[in-house]
């Protein structure tokens, strides 16, 4: 006799009177408890989107090469030649933070299988982390665990972590982010979605045994606030193993690519029930799964245990009867496990049998799609703003030495050198990095064409906290500036919408206001939102993060050969500002490095000036005219301007042999720079204020005229000269600051030093 | 290059489950248009009749007990045993070279990194022996620069065996500054006198940790340094040939 | 006092290195290899100025395992102590 649940068991697993209602409507009465542990996972916020999918209909979703949106594992995007990119970004920020090494690991785990699920060869990864300050042995602590879980897995998956952005606020403290994105490349026509389809075919799994991971794990993490009970809820890590995914990743694209199986999806949040009931579900055919039949890693386990488990690296496939030896030969030959535990019916029914016995009887369709919708009427936080911060010197006052603010600033964790994090990083392996990690982007090249592919993170939460809509709509304008600036064209976006709780009002208003500012940049720059991730609950104890509408953008070259990097090259280069002159202080690193102070009206991105702006850049890379091009982002112009000259000693993309020395490898000398600002007031924010749209370029002098009517009515400055081994800035005949690049280097290199 | 067009020499990459650089071997390898390149199974037994075989790097086996120490079980490893017995040429790249220790057919053992991080670097190589069939193209003192990305790549070996491959001319690469003259602050990983690669009395089995195959194309960011290692094989192999 | 630790995975959870070690054992002949779980082992000396009584010493070390030695998330552990 299966047993029945009652409300009380619902509400005991998180589901309200409204949801239990409908699903004793679904189901005709009460249900059994296989079928209410499957409906609470799959209408919890993790599985179903429920507060954020009637606003993430705002996006563009759809253009010329977008040749699969929003809906699947992965976005894809055609990139020429019949080559086809899948990318994706998913959060793992829950996990991490009560586990940091295992929580990153299975987080590139999980994203990773959505890649090759459609039958793309992951080629390359980035990682975008927010930690609280690290002057925290906690967050120290998070930040090695989650770098080093990053590389465990990744590193020995072979492949190469390319990029990715790592920041520090307070607002990060209780509720670090993990936000983990990979691409694929395919062919174009080899693309696999993850439909049944068949009537008669099995259902296969593939891969490790199902224990008593996380159950509970993603799913219910993922749908809290962080309080005390976060120590009892930690029996549910999940531990990753990364040989038996690189085993899967082979096992897995020669069954797909040689059309071994009809389809395929990874179990990920929920397990068995979420990746049955949406392949059922999208295939308009039911699945009959035999609980009993799949291999256990513990005994004992009850039938709902088994249909929500969390085990990492495990894939479900639908395979043709007369295809089945085939499919258990290619696993054996990679030691997977392969069974048998089910079949595809025309019953439209997600049927689960145990022991002969069916212990829940769900219409698929309907629990994939008549999930609850909830819109929480939106509040406008008090804490923001109409009008920038007027710097007076009473409030603001200058700084007495400008060079000393620099070097602050390039000590900045914000701002300082990553090294310490790329350099556990495999960013090499598959033989296809042309830019490694450091600058603007990471480029990779397309092996046997002439083709590249270029990819960029960002997300300033300071901006989007003081205001969402500005801050989102600047991270999607920066993402794609990285981009030109490496003169890749930006062609399509995956997001990871980090959040609080979407139950208050006020973070709902962030949530809306974040959506709209990425909708519009997405339609003015023509990236299409093609995948992503919505993480709400990033809260703890009732302190929510700063929103983080975190930018993952693909760009592509017909010719990767034209791919420039932001590093000084050549003494008496000319160097030239790009787009308004004016930084602002409002949300700055500055404001905060310099003053302690988070507040006012960050600059609104102007739409159409930055198309014209990324434009120019890239068609100046492509007609070779550019030395170097560099954004202008956080620390302002005089950042920009030593990042360039610290890059110089590494010309190429190139790297120090030994971060400690002092001096560049090969190329013998730094490259510095004199340059001169236009008279201000406050030189300070000349140098340092930040603002959207500027990019700083550099050009042999004889191209200058070139470059410049390229730019046509662009705001155009020509601030100075590639020359000597330090960086110079003088207005008029005051100098402002000097320091040598060498110096400046030991600074931007001195984030180990807070580790320690 | 022979002007008499020899017949390229024939690779064999072993891929072993975990093998993560077995692809870029075979790609650097098919860069050469002097050179044919296989994969073999390591469940197989049979070398399919090449004349140089490459262990890859990667994490066999997810380097699991220790880094190399199941795959030295692979029944392709009796073969590649024998194969080393008679003479032929064994290039084990990280995972590889540590696969070679493990199956003692190199002395010493490759521990954790002194920074117990894994460390994806470029670091310069100074070539000490060129009297190899692994570094002909090369003359001794050269520089190489090319990368390393290891967690266990601190080269460590008792004092008497160090005494006897010195004077054997065994330490083939050490880890060095740019101007070829190596050093604490040049050395990765802290392996005993900076060794980065060594091969066997014979000479005919080498191992290094750093990745040549990372560093064949001058387009990449890896450079092409890596490509004199594996063009001494091909000339090596060729005027064998040729001689023979 | 000289102190013995023992770390193994926690029971339920995931030991990739001991599934992998237990698939390649019989493939060197030795059949009814079951239940492979690798740990880590751990010696030390504790003998804390103006010594300790073997009751504190007990807390101590718990507390060495519980904070450092040992990951309490996914390993349990245990510890033998011996004076002298």
């Amino acid at each position: 006799m299966t047993r029945r649940a009652d409300l009380a068991a619902a509400e005991a697993l998180g589901l309200t009177a409204e949801e239990y209602a409908k699903i004793c409507e679904i189901q005709g009465g009460e249900p059994t408890y296989v079928e209410l542990a499957i409906y609470s996972l799959m209408w919890s916020e993790h599985c179903s989107y429920k507060h954020s999918r009637p606003v993430l209909g705002r996006f563009p979703t759809s253009g010329p090469r977008i040749l699969q949106g929003p809906g699947e594992n992965a976005g894809v995007i055609d990139v020429g030649d019949g080559w086809a990119v899948a990318m994706k970004v998913e959060s793992h920020n829950h996990p991490s933070a009560v586990e940091p090494f295992q929580g990153a690991a299975t987080g590139v785990g999980g994203i990773v299988r959505d890649i090759f699920t459609m039958g793309a060869r992951p080629c390359v990864s980035l990682d975008s982390l927010r930690f609280g300050e690290l002057s925290e042995p906690r967050q120290r602590f998070l930040l090695d665990g989650v770098v080093g879980g990053i590389a465990h897995y990744g590193n020995c998956l072979g492949i190469p972590t390319v990029g990715g952005e790592i920041y520090f606020e307070p607002s990060y403290e209780g509720n670090c982010l993990v936000n983990a994105m990979s691409a694929g490349l395919i062919r174009a026509d080899d693309i696999v979605r993850a439909v049944a389809a068949g009537v008669g075919n099995h259902v296969v799994l593939i891969g490790s045994k199902t224990g008593r991971d996380g159950i509970g794990g993603a799913s219910v993490l993922a749908s809290q606030e962080f309080d005390e009970t976060l120590e009892e809820k930690r029996p549910s890590v999940q531990v990753g193993d990364p040989f038996t995914e690189k085993k899967l990743i082979e096992a897995c694209l020669e069954l797909l690519n040689d059309h071994h199986v009809v389809s395929m999806q990874d179990l990920g949040a929920a397990g068995l029930t979420s990746s049955s009931s949406e392949m059922a579900s999208k295939g308009f055919v039911g699945l009959d799964i035999h609980a009993d039949r799949v291999p256990l890693r513990e005994a004992d386990m009850e039938p709902w245990e088994i249909m929500i488990s969390e085990s990492q690296e495990r894939m479900l496939a639908i395979v043709e009867p007369a295809k089945l030896e085939t499919v258990q030969g290619i696993c054996e030959r990679w030691d997977l496990d392969c069974t048998v535990i089910g079949e595809v019916t025309d019953t439209k029914m997600l049927r689960i049998h145990w022991h002969g016995e069916v212990v829940g009887d769900i219409p698929a369709r309907r629990l994939a799609d008549e999930s609850p919708v909830i819109r929480t009427p939106s509040v406008k936080p008090d804490y923001l703003v109409d009008e920038p911060v007027a710097v007076d010197d009473a409030s603001y006052p200058p700084p007495k030495d400008l060079g000393a603010a620099l070097a602050e600033l390039l000590a900045a964790p914000n701002i300082a050198s990553k090294r310490w994090a790329w350099e556990q990083y495999d960013y090499i392996v598959q033989a296809n990095t042309v830019q490694i990690p450091g600058s603007d982007a990471a480029v990779l090249r397309i092996k046997g064409t002439g083709r590249g592919i270029a990819f960029a993170n960002d997300c300033n939460g300071r901006h989007c906290y003081l205001d969402p809509y500005r801050g989102a709509k600047a991270a999607v304008a920066e993402a794609a500036r990285n981009l030109s600036c490496a003169g890749a064209l930006p062609v399509a976006v995956t997001d990871c919408l980090n959040f609080g709780n979407p139950e208050k009002g006020e973070i709902y208003w962030q949530f809306e206001q974040a959506v709209e500012g990425i909708a519009e940049a997405c339609e003015a720059l023509d990236t299409p939102v093609v995948s992503g991730n919505v993480s709400f609950y990033n809260e703890s104890f009732g302190q929510a993060i700063y929103p983080t509408p975190m930018i993952g953008m693909l760009g592509i070259y017909d010719d990767v050969d034209i791919h420039l990097d932001g590093a000084f090259k050549d003494e008496g280069d000319v160097i030239v500002l790009l787009g308004p002159p004016a930084g602002f202080v409002d949300g700055s690193e500055y404001q905060k490095v310099h003053y302690g102070r988070v507040e006012g009206r960050v600059p609104d991105v102007d739409l159409a000036l930055e198309v014209r702006l990324q434009a120019a850049v890239r068609e100046a890379v492509a007609r070779r005219l550019l030395k170097s091009a560099h954004d202008c982002a956080e620390g302002g112009l005089a950042v920009a301007l030593a990042e360039s000259a610290i890059a110089s000693g590494a010309p190429g993309g190139a790297q120090w042999t030994d971060p400690a020395a002092a001096k560049p490898e090969r190329s013998g000398r730094w490259l510095g720079a004199d340059v001169t600002i236009g008279a201000v007031e406050r030189p300070d924010l000349a140098l340092f204020g930040e603002a959207p749209s500027r990019v700083v370029v550099t050009c042999a002098p004889g191209d200058l005229e070139a470059v410049h009517a390229l730019a046509g009515d662009l705001p155009f400055a020509v601030l100075g000269v590639v020359t000597g081994e330090s960086l110079r800035c003088t207005m008029g005949d005051e100098e402002l600051l000097a320091l040598p690049v060498s110096e400046l280097h030991g600074v931007y290199e001195s984030l180990p030093d807070r580790l320690a | 290059m022979s002007s008499a067009s020899p017949q390229p020499v024939r690779f064999g990459v072993v891929v072993f489950p975990g093998s993560n650089c077995d692809a870029d071997a075979h790609h650097a390898i098919s860069t050469f248009p002097g050179a044919t390149v296989d994969y073999l199974w390591h469940k197989d037994t049979d070398l399919k009749g090449v004349q140089a075989v490459v262990l890859p790097g990667g994490f066999s086996y997810g380097d699991y007990l220790r880094c190399g120490a199941i795959a030295r079980f692979s029944p392709i490893m009796q073969a590649v045993k024998d194969f080393a017995a008679d003479g032929g040429l064994v290039m084990g790249i990280c995972n590889g070279f540590q696969t070679l220790t493990e199956a003692g057919l190199l002395p010493g053992a490759l521990i954790r990194n002194t920074g117990l991080k894994f460390v994806c670097r470029y670091v310069n190589l100074r070539v000490e022996n060129a009297e190899t069939p692994f570094t002909r193209a090369c003359d001794e003192g050269d520089v190489l620069r090319i990368v390393v990305k290891h967690n266990e790549g601190n080269y460590t070996v008792d004092p008497e065996t160090l005494a006897a491959m010195k004077a054997n001319g065994q330490v083939v690469l050490r880890y060095c500054d740019a101007d070829g003259v190596p050093g604490d602050a040049a050395n990765p990983n802290g392996a005993v006198e900076h060794i980065a690669g060594i091969c066997n009395e014979t000479r005919n089995v080498f191992g290094m940790m750093p990745h040549p195959e990372n560093s064949v194309e001058a387009a990449l960011a890896g450079g092409a340094d890596g490509r004199r290692l594996f063009q001494s094989i091909i000339d090596t192999l060729t005027v064998a040939e040729v001689a023979s | 006092m000289k102190v013995r630790v023992t770390i193994t995975p926690k029971q339920g959870i995931l030991d990739p290195q001991g599934v992998t070690v237990e698939r390649a054992l019989p493939a060197l002949g030795f059949q009814g290899v079951t239940d492979v779980r690798i740990g880590k082992h751990i010696e030390l000396r504790y003998d804390p100025p103006g010594g300790v009584s073997a009751e504190q010493a007990r807390t101590d070390v718990d507390d060495m395992c519980r904070r450092l030695l040992a990951n309490p998330i996914i390993e349990d552990y245990t510890f033998e102590l011996d004076e002298g």
